[in-house]
């Protein structure tokens, strides 16, 4: 249980994929201008990298690892990724289309999120085994949303402010997310494996 | 179109960090230092130059249908070629920048590249402007790791300048985010001098 907590803690705040990784920076820039829209993209990725780890996981240890094609990784996940994406959006339609309209616009998005692709390297690279994988691709996940929501909020609040001319725009929001990168350096001082 | 102009517009007027804000991960990910930002920035021509031409050949033969998919491939194909050539001679680079040389594959730039330009123009002019673009995403990832590795170490491509500690935060995360911001404010302002003059 403690390990968990450890777990859990180090992925979403001291390693946040945004933060400290530098992975997904594209949609957190992106797609922050509002709070509902930053939630919607926050939930997508969520659902979709830990989908995608679950398959890639599989097809790196059962199929690419027993044939020797471990070289082909990368054009394997990367197709992967792209068609799964593809897949969840037509099920999604059938299946829920409450969830469908919440997610369905971000959808097609996340091909080019660098987090999906690099999460799913990462499990591999550290040897995780699956139920480790899913836990830690789950929470980098809950972490990216939490950094983009939090984002999100700030530039909310920016919109009002009369910044120089010159920092107007995306200058101000990258020191904003510089600021904030900053915060999240603190939890890195939090001492977890005392216990 | 003019052979000049098309090379000219990656290197200035459409440069992929600081006007079309492309390609970001990378450019705050691995620009600690200098050398680093110009490694990442040639192993991104080297894809660029060769999927831009490949692409242009075939892409009469591309359906238009599945063409994201089949220049998905195309570039993976390339980047794969370039982590393994890394690995090879480079391995210092390769580790320094570690994930982030699978990760062009996902680099909007290359694949924006693919379907704005290399798409519907001819390989001698995709080719100029493969390496247009690779050589302006070069020029601005070396400057950011320039500015960070002067202001977190005092140095300049690890030759160490003087002997003081540097403001140490800019080597580390937030610091790409701050020295990123600043500088498109320092490009802003001359802009805004030049307009208004």
């Amino acid at each position: 249980m403690e390990a968990l907590v450890v777990i859990i803690i180090s992925t979403v705040f001291v390693n946040n994929i945004v933060f400290s990784q530098f992975l997904g920076i594209c949609p957190f820039l992106g797609v922050s201008n509002k709070i509902s829209t930053s939630m919607g993209m926050g939930a997508a990725v969520i659902f979709v990298i830990t989908i995608a780890t679950l398959v890639t996981y599989l097809v790196f240890q059962y199929i690419l690892v027993p044939f020797n094609l471990v070289f082909l990784q990368t054009i394997c996940y990367i197709l992967i990724i792209a068609a799964l994406v593809q897949m969840l959006e037509i099920m999604l339609k059938k299946v829920s289309p409450s969830l469908y309209q919440a997610l369905g616009i971000f959808l097609p998005l996340i091909t080019t999120n660098c987090a999906v692709l690099g999460v799913s390297i990462m499990v591999i690279q550290q040897n995780y085994n699956l139920g480790g994988a899913l836990l830690y691709a789950f929470f980098t996940a809950v972490g990216f949303a939490l950094a983009l929501v939090l984002f999100a909020g700030c530039r909310e609040h920016l919109e009002m402010m009369d910044p120089p001319k010159n920092m107007k725009g995306m200058p101000i929001a990258l020191i904003t997310a510089g600021i904030l990168a900053l915060a999240f350096m603190g939890f890195a001082g939090l001492n977890l494996f005392k216990y | 179109m003019n052979k000049w102009k098309i090379f000219t517009n990656g290197l200035l007027k459409e440069n992929p960090t600081f006007v079309l804000l492309l390609g970001m991960c990378p450019t705050l990910g691995v620009t600690t230092s200098a050398i680093n930002g110009l490694g990442m920035g040639l192993a991104t021509t080297f894809v660029l130059i060769l999927s831009n031409i490949v692409i242009s050949t075939l892409k009469n033969v591309i359906p238009d249908t599945v063409r994201i998919p089949a220049f998905i491939v195309i570039i993976a194909s390339f980047v794969t070629m370039v982590d393994l050539l890394m690995q090879a001679y480079i391995p210092d680079l390769h580790a320094q920048l570690g994930l982030f040389i699978p990760l062009i594959v996902v680099n909007c730039l290359v694949l924006g590249r693919a379907e704005a330009f290399a798409s519907k123009n001819n390989v001698l002019n995709s080719t100029i402007d493969g390496l247009g673009m690779g050589l302006g995403f070069t020029c601005s990832l070396t400057l950011l790791g320039i500015v960070r590795e002067f202001l977190g170490n005092i140095s300049f491509f690890s030759h160490k300048l003087a002997n003081i500690d540097g403001a140490l935060v800019f080597v580390l995360a937030p610091g790409g985010f701050l020295a990123l911001g600043l500088l498109l404010a320092l490009i802003n302002s001359i802009k805004n001098r030049e307009t208004s003059r």
